[in-house]
């Protein structure tokens, strides 16, 4: 079961995508493969407008039934918009990753072509899938 | 170059029903050194479906023990299990706690009296080494023969429409048979142990077959419209029904008393000596310090074990396990608190302080929200 890699997305290691605006601006949501790893989602906590985030710098919780996984801002940048429609519909990132279920917007100065481009990042996430969940992944159940 | 991957390395077991789980894409996970599914697809709806109709769980990793005759082991069990066995007649079960000395949980544990057949005993999959290093030597003092049953597989199905379901299963009449027994009873027909027990809080049966007649009967519980669930639904059901998870909400560190499971250990009569009673004894006497409460949280996010519990700046304990409650559509936890903690409380989420509302166990039962 391959997951979603859309060719016209830069990406991020940790499982991020991100999509170049016309206005200077980039969104920011998680992968496919990462909402297939997290399982049903039920919680999103997002960041504050305005806040100023550092690439690799954790800005938004999402939590599934199984556990909770932080996400990476990939860029240097001034959040200017969070998906607001989260915090009723977490499901929108299972059911639409790569659209509904976006994240937050960013605005950059920063080269997108730093990020990885969907073949890369196909092939971290296919690494991923041998070792059966990677790090995503860490259900606390003992029976 | 010979590629060898971790899975060859691993040596994780298989239930007689692994081909089955991979057939269905089950999402599979280490679970106490098995290979299990923790969902099909989609863990709540997999809840769901337990809630409103009925699902099928594996869970041949639990550990069954038989115990062959009645006499000795009645002996031996009265002095493993904090609960008394002398409470039990043919066809009835027992939950329980096995402790040590100190009155710590070394497990949870159903008991089944079986009559002339002696007593089956189903404990946990991570527990396995453990327990039996711990009920060998008393079995032997005891001159008690038991045996593990790894022959037997398990089944649960589990919901308001389980029986109804397997009576294309396992006939009309075994199903009938089946309605008559009370929560917490068994019987045995054509050679399959069919216990109305089970961990999600709903209607539905424990099926214990042969290993090896194990897929086939998946095969047709399945065909009869009962929906495969795995582990991760099998979670917020139990939590959702306050059930306890050992090595979560319990552990060697805990006793029962502080962790909501006294109505478990039998004081009576008190002449009756069992393994960790003195321990029991000395906190009761002493008064217990902590008491164990449901949480439900009132403000967004997720409930997790391990969380700090607040009343105010001070802290009044930690979850035991936590998660979101996909009936109630809110995070609810399970937390071993200060004696006398009611009312209100927060807990520490990364950072943050939500409030939240102490709650007696049980949240929800037969479908049902027991809490507003």
């Amino acid at each position: 079961m391959s997951s979603i890699i859309p060719a016209d997305l830069r990406y991020a290691e940790t499982h991020e995508w991100v999509r170049a605006n016309d206005d200077g601006t980039v969104t920011v949501g998680i992968t496919d493969h990462a909402q297939r790893l997290l399982g049903d989602l039920v919680f999103v906590e997002i960041p504050e407008v305005g806040r100023v985030v550092s690439a690799a710098e954790a800005c938004a919780v999402v939590e599934s039934v199984k556990a909770a996984s932080d996400v990476y801002s990939p860029l240097d940048g001034v959040i200017v918009e969070v998906n607001e429609t989260l915090a009723d519909n977490p499901e929108l990132i299972n059911q639409d990753p790569y659209g509904e279920g976006w994240i937050l917007r960013i605005k950059t100065a920063a080269a997108l072509d730093e990020l990885l481009d969907a073949a890369a990042y196909e092939a971290i996430a296919a690494a991923d899938e041998d070792e059966d969940a990677g790090s995503l992944t860490d259900p606390k159940l003992v029976e | 170059m010979i590629h060898l991957s971790h899975w060859d390395f691993r040596m994780a077991k298989r239930t007689p029903l692994y081909a089955r789980h991979a057939a269905l894409s089950a999402k599979l996970v280490d679970f106490g050194g098995w290979d299990m599914p923790l969902h099909y697809g989609s863990q709540i709806e997999e809840h769901h479906r337990v809630r409103r109709a009925a699902g099928l769980f594996d869970v041949s990793h639990m550990t069954i023990v038989d115990f062959a005759e009645p006499a000795p082991p009645r002996a031996l069990l009265r002095y493993l299990l904090a609960n008394d066995v002398a409470r039990l007649y043919p066809g009835k079960a027992l939950y329980t706690c096995m402790l040590n000395e100190a009155g710590g949980v070394i497990d949870d544990l159903i008991v089944y009296d079986r009559g002339e057949i002696g007593y089956r005993l189903v404990l946990n999959a991570a527990t396995r080494d453990k327990d039996l290093a711990w009920i060998a030597p008393l079995a032997e003092r005891f001159g008690a023969a038991w045996r593990e049953r790894d022959d037997l597989a398990m089944l649960a199905v589990q919901g308001p429409e389980a029986l109804t379901k397997l009576e294309s299963v396992l006939g009309v009449a075994t199903v009938a048979a089946v309605r008559t027994l009370k929560p917490f009873h068994a019987l045995e027909a054509d050679g399959l142990f069919v216990a109305r027990t089970g961990y999600t809080g709903e209607d539905g049966v424990e099926i214990m077959p042969l290993a090896a007649e194990a897929p086939d009967l998946w095969d047709r519980i399945l065909a009869a419209g009962v929906a495969p669930c795995g582990l991760g639904a099998r979670d917020t059901l139990r939590l959702e029904a306050g059930m306890s998870l050992y090595g979560s909400d319990m552990d060697e560190t805990t006793t029962p008393l502080v962790s909501g499971l006294g109505w478990t250990v039998a004081w009576e009569p008190a002449e009756r000596d069992f393994v960790g009673r003195a321990a029991l004894e000395r906190q009761r006497a002493a008064g217990v310090p902590q008491t164990f409460v449901g949480l439900v949280l009132e403000e967004r996010g997720v409930l997790r074990g391990h969380q700090h519990v607040y009343d105010g700046d001070r802290e009044i304990g930690l979850t035991t396990s936590g998660t979101f409650s996909p009936t109630l559509n809110r995070a609810i936890a399970l937390a071993r608190v200060s004696a006398g903690v009611a009312g209100r409380c927060q807990v520490d989420i990364r950072g943050k302080r939500p409030s939240a509302r102490v709650v007696k166990p049980p949240f929800v039962r037969h479908g049902r929200a027991l809490i507003d």
